[in-house]
Parts: structure tokens; sequence; C-alpha cells
């Protein structure tokens, strides 16, 4: 029975590693759009800007609200039509088609960003202020002082949060596979279905995640305690 | 934006609710109970208990729901001992996996909050009990209970607004509960947009109003913590 999860002719060994180093991806690049979109909306939020501020509050209130299913099924029925409206605004006629990685990691990474903005925001604002008001002291301008003063203390304040936010978004990919994308779960689904053992794969598919979610806690921990070397501990 | 599709829509999508609010009202109650338990292995300083505990932690907070679901609905059925045995008219069910299934995740989740707020209860507190002679039963309804209760409150607030949302998986188990009453009507008409919306705010409300019970309750339970006027 286990010959099934081999890399043999018969096993199912090669696609499910294939879905495994899907999952990684989508969850990778998703995490990555999450931060970039994080960063906006955290920069949107602590700004004077009330429009962009209602924006940005409207995103975090309502994706952080609502189930990550629905916001999958948003984008993957509706994801094309709203990348054509995009398109359409700057001259470009013609169908617009997105493939199931773009859109997987479209949905799960707008999922991401609403939780690294609140973790994002909560960081910048944990800088103390006589710093800044230091840095403007010494004449640096602005993007000198994000650069020195201001990212590389909200990356220390941030990062056990976004952590956090890591485990989600990894975990959220397995919703991916209602989108038919060969991540690891949707495997596991074929797997199932054809040699009717479903058990066995639907077991190996969750010790493929316990596995990525340890080495991910070690690799956050070890990340948190580089960028807190310079910290004294009380 | 098509109103009357949406207006429509709404009735259809509301009937969904009674189905997602009992999913999270008996995997919640279940999963208090479990995660109490659990929390009480951790803390009980038997080192087999405390393994067990921590295991089941690890291994429900470090795999998605989604496949715990799949486990239970699609999984279980494969073995013929479960197919023979009383349980199988429950584990046949969908509506019951989901549950199960739930309850399972909850659990683990809510262990790890209530056994942080029975470690928040100041230790003088429970010296004091027992200076004036408590057991150990009485110490724990009495001292540790309420404390701990108001000390688990918001946080397991969070967790009850995640399983709302957690709930919408059930519909990938055949449920047609808000999420799937929603995806269904998408494949009828393809008008995404109109659905997510009155779907997600059925959602916020539900989410909404939870988290202003949460804390009219808190409220509620810490009387002494107001400003006096």
């Amino acid at each position: 029975m286990l010959d099934l999860l081999s890399f043999g002719p018969q096993g199912w060994g090669w696609q499910i590693l294939g879905g495994a180093g899907m999952t990684v991806a989508v969850a990778v690049s998703a995490f990555a759009l999450g931060v970039v979109l994080g960063s906006l909306g955290a920069a949107a939020k602590l700004g004077e800007n009330l429009l962009l501020r209602g924006v940005a509050e409207v995103y975090t209130t309502v994706v952080r609200g609502v189930p990550e299913l629905l916001v999958i099924y948003l984008l993957f029925f509706g994801g094309n039509g709203m990348v054509g409206a995009v398109a359409r605004v700057f001259g470009h006629d013609g169908y617009v088609e997105l493939n199931a990685f773009s859109i997987g990691v479209m949905a799960v990474g707008l999922i991401s960003g609403s939780y690294s903005t609140e973790v994002i925001r909560g960081a910048v604002q944990s800088v103390p202020h006589g710093q800044i008001e230091a840095a403007r002291a010494c004449g640096m301008g602005r993007w000198l002082i994000l650069r020195r003063i201001l990212v590389p203390q909200t990356l220390r304040y941030a990062l056990p949060g976004l952590g956090n936010v890591w485990q989600l978004t990894l975990k959220d990919t397995s919703l991916v596979s209602v989108t038919a994308l060969a991540e690891v779960m949707r495997v596991a689904h074929l797997g199932a279905g054809s040699t009717r053992q479903p058990f066995m794969f639907y077991t190996a598919a969750a010790v493929i995640y316990l596995v990525l979610t340890t080495v991910s806690t070690a690799a956050f921990d070890r990340a948190e305690r580089h960028t807190m070397r310079g910290v004294r501990r009380a | 934006m098509n109103w009357t599709l949406m207006w429509d829509a709404l009735p259809r999508l509301a009937a969904g609710v009674p189905v997602t609010v009992q999913l999270v009202l008996f995997a919640e109650l279940a999963g208090v109970a479990l995660a109490t338990g659990m929390a009480l292995m951790r803390l009980s300083g038997n080192p087999v208990a405390d393994w067990i505990a921590r295991s089941y932690v690890f291994v429900f907070r470090g795999t998605p729901l989604l496949v715990q679901i799949f486990l239970i609905y699609y999984g279980l059925g494969q073995f013929g001992g479960v197919r023979e045995s009383v349980l199988w008219p429950v584990l046949r069910e969908p509506y019951w996996c989901a549950i199960l299934a739930m309850t399972l995740n909850t659990a683990a989740y809510g262990s790890e909050i209530i056994r942080g707020a029975i470690q928040a209860v100041p230790h003088g507190q429970i010296e004091a009990a027992r200076a004036c002679g408590m057991g150990r039963f009485l110490l724990f309804r009495r001292i540790i209970v309420p404390i701990a209760v108001r000390q688990a409150l918001p946080a397991y607030g969070n967790e009850v607004i995640l399983m709302i949302k957690a709930s919408s998986l059930a519909s990938t188990i055949t449920l047609l509960e808000v999420t799937g009453i929603a995806r269904r009507i998408i494949a009828q008409t393809f008008a995404v947009f109109e659905i997510f919306i009155v779907a997600g705010a059925i959602y916020l409300v539900l989410n909404f109003a939870l988290a202003w019970a949460v804390r009219a309750t808190e409220r509620r339970l810490t009387p002494y913590a107001r400003a006096r006027v």
C-alpha cells in the first residue's frame, strides 16, 4: 500500500513532491505580495491622506472579516475580468487570461496583505518618535530616514508578527486547490480519487504541511535571533 | 452592478446563515470542553499527558483545516472497520464531519489560549486561597476559573471569529452554508462581484455582531476595571 507513495512508476511520490514545490512557490510569492501590499496599506493608514486611509481601512476590514474561501472564489471567477478592466484603462483591448498560479498568488497575497498591513503598522508605530526627530535634527531627508532608521527597526519589530502571517499564508494556500492548481492538496485529492486510498494521501499532505510549518518556525526563530542580536536583554 | 440580482440573492444567501451558525456553535461548545481538557493536561505536570497535549496542538495547528476536513470526511470512510462501526451514521454525514474537524481544530488553538489564561492567574491569589484552606476543586472553581475566563475572553472571541470564517470550508464537502450557496449562485449567474458583496456583508455582520457581544460581555464581567465616575 505504501508503494503508492513511492517514487516508482506506480508511485505518486514525484507528483506529491511537485505539489509540495508548488505549495511553497505559491506561499512564498503570496507572502511577498502580501508584504508589499502590507507596506502600502500601513503607509496609507499612517499617512495624512483621508481617502487612502479609508481605502486601507476598508481593505483590511473586509478581507479579514470575510472567509478566505470567498476571497479565492472572487479572484478565481472574477480575477480575469478585473485584470481585463485594469488593462483596458491602460489602453489594452482584448481578452486577458491569467493562469491558475497567478490567480492563486493574487488571492492568497490579498489575504496575506491584509494581515501584514496591521503587523507592519504596529511595527512602524513602535519605533520611538525621538529617533525620527533625532534623524531630522541630523539633517536626514525623508528617504534617508526611511532607509536608515525606520525600515531596519520596523523589520525587527514586525518579524514575529510576520512569522505568524507566513504560517497563515502557508496554510491558506491549501484553499487554492479549489482552482485546480496542482499544489499538494490538489495532488492528494487526485491521488485519493484514482487510488481509493484517501486516508493515505491526505495523511501524506498533512505530513508535508507539518514539515513546512516546522521548518519555517525554526527559520523565523533564527531570523528573529539575528535581528535581535544588537538588543540588550533585561 | 446588478442591484435586483443582489436583492434576490440576499434571502437565498441568508438561508445559509443557520447552517453556518450551527457549525460554529456546536464546534465551539465541544471545542471549549476539549481545549480545557488539553490545557489542563499541559499544566498537569504529568509528562505523558503533557506530551499528548503538545503533540495534539502541534499537529492540528501545523496543518490546514481543509486537510483535516478531508481526512475525516473522505479518509475515515476508507476503512471497513469505520464503515461497520456504530459511528458510521455520524461520520457519513458531511455536517457532522465538518463539526468534528472544526472542533478538533479550534480546540488546538483554544487550549493555548486557556493555558495562557490559567497561567496568568496571579500566584498570590492562589496562595491566598490555599491559606484560607480551600481545596483543589474549590480553588479552581472560585479563584482560577473566574480570573482565567476574564483573561481568555478577548482572545477566545478572535478564535470564534476565525471559526465563523473557517466554517466556509464546510462547503467543500457539499454543505450548503453561506459560502456554498454563494458559489452555487455564482456558477448560475456569473455575477461574481454582486454575490461576493452580499455574502461578504453577511459574514461581516456576523463577525461584527460577535465582536460586539464579546466586548459587551467583557464589560459586564469587569465592572471593577472601569473608571469610577
